[in-house]
C-alpha cells in the first residue's frame, strides 16, 4: 500500500467535511435574496450592492469553517458584507454623529403633516399613507446618514433583532436602539419633506 | 388629555417594537382604547413600517443569483 493512501478514518472525515461544506453552501445560497435586499439599501447603488453580495459569498465560501452551525447564518453573512462595505472606504465620508434635525419633531409629526395635505375631513390612515410614493420612500431612506441608515436597514428592512444588528455592526445594543430611534425620526422628516404637495 | 397623548407619542416606537414593560403596555393600551387620535397615529406607524419595507425591497437580479450559484464547490 502506498504511504500516501489516506486511512479509513481520514477518508470518512473528508467525506463528512465535503457534506458539511455542501450543506453550508446550500444554506447560504438559500439566504441570498434576503442578503441582497439588505445589501441593496446599505450600498449606494445597485452595482455596488451586487459587487458586495458577490464578494460576501466568495469570502463566506472560503471561510465557511469559521461559521458555527446552528447560529444565525444570515447575520454571519451580513457581518461579512458590512465589513467589506467598510473596507471599501465608504465610512470615510462618514456623517458626524451630531446630524441635526431641524425642529426635532415627535413621532406623530409625519402623520400630522401628511394628514393636513389630504383634503378630506378626518381621512383614514390609508389615504394619508397614499401621500407617499415609492420613489419618495427610496429617496428618503437613501438620504438618512449612514450610521442611522445601517440600523434602520438591518432592523426595519432586514428584520434583524437588536442583538443581531449590534453584532453585525459591532456596536453596543444601546447604540443600536438610540440610532434606530433617531434614524426613524430622520427618515420621517425626509418623508415629510418629499411628500407630494 | 394632552399630557397623556404626549406620553403615548413617546411610547409609540418602543410599543411597536415590543420593548415596553407589561405595565407600560397596559398604560399605552388604556390610553389608545379611549383616544382615537393617538390610535390612528399608532396604526399609521404600523402601516408605514410595512409600507417602507415593501417600497424599498428590490428583487435580486437573476444574473447575480447565477453568479453566486457558480461559486459553489464543484461536486
Amino acid at each position: 500500500m502506498s504511504e500516501s493512501a489516506p486511512s479509513a478514518a481520514e477518508t470518512r472525515r473528508l467525506a463528512q467535511e465535503a457534506r458539511d461544506r455542501i450543506r453550508f453552501e446550500e444554506e447560504a445560497l438559500g439566504l441570498s435574496d434576503q442578503v441582497y435586499r439588505v445589501a441593496r439599501r446599505l450600498a449606494g447603488s445597485r452595482e455596488e450592492a451586487e459587487d458586495l453580495v458577490q464578494q460576501t459569498y466568495e469570502r463566506a465560501f472560503r471561510s465557511w469553517r469559521q461559521y458555527t452551525p446552528g447560529t444565525n447564518l444570515r447575520a454571519w453573512l451580513l457581518r461579512i458584507l458590512t465589513n467589506l462595505n467598510i473596507d471599501r472606504g465608504r465610512r470615510q465620508q462618514r456623517t458626524p454623529q451630531t446630524t441635526s434635525i431641524d425642529n426635532e419633531a415627535g413621532d406623530y409629526f409625519l402623520y400630522n403633516k401628511l394628514e393636513s395635505q389630504v383634503p378630506d375631513e378626518n381621512p383614514d390612515e390609508e389615504r394619508v399613507l397614499e401621500r407617499l410614493s415609492q420613489d419618495s420612500i427610496v429617496d428618503a431612506l437613501a438620504d438618512v446618514p449612514h450610521d442611522f441608515r445601517d440600523v434602520i436597514v438591518l432592523v426595519d428592512i432586514g428584520e434583524f433583532s437588536y442583538a443581531d444588528a449590534a453584532q453585525i455592526l459591532d456596536i453596543p445594543i444601546g447604540t443600536v436602539m438610540s440610532r434606530l430611534h433617531r434614524g426613524r425620526r430622520i427618515l420621517k422628516k425626509n418623508l415629510a419633506d418629499k411628500a407630494a404637495v | 388629555m394632552l399630557d397623556d397623548c404626549d406620553r403615548c407619542e413617546e411610547m409609540m416606537q418602543p410599543f411597536l417594537d415590543g420593548t415596553l414593560s407589561d405595565e407600560e403596555v397596559a398604560l399605552a393600551q388604556r390610553h389608545l382604547d379611549k383616544c382615537s387620535w393617538c390610535a390612528k397615529r399608532y396604526h399609521f406607524e404600523e402601516r408605514l413600517r410595512h409600507y417602507v419595507r415593501v417600497a424599498v425591497s428590490e428583487p435580486m437580479p437573476p444574473e447575480l443569483k447565477a453568479k453566486l450559484a457558480a461559486l459553489r464547490t464543484p461536486l
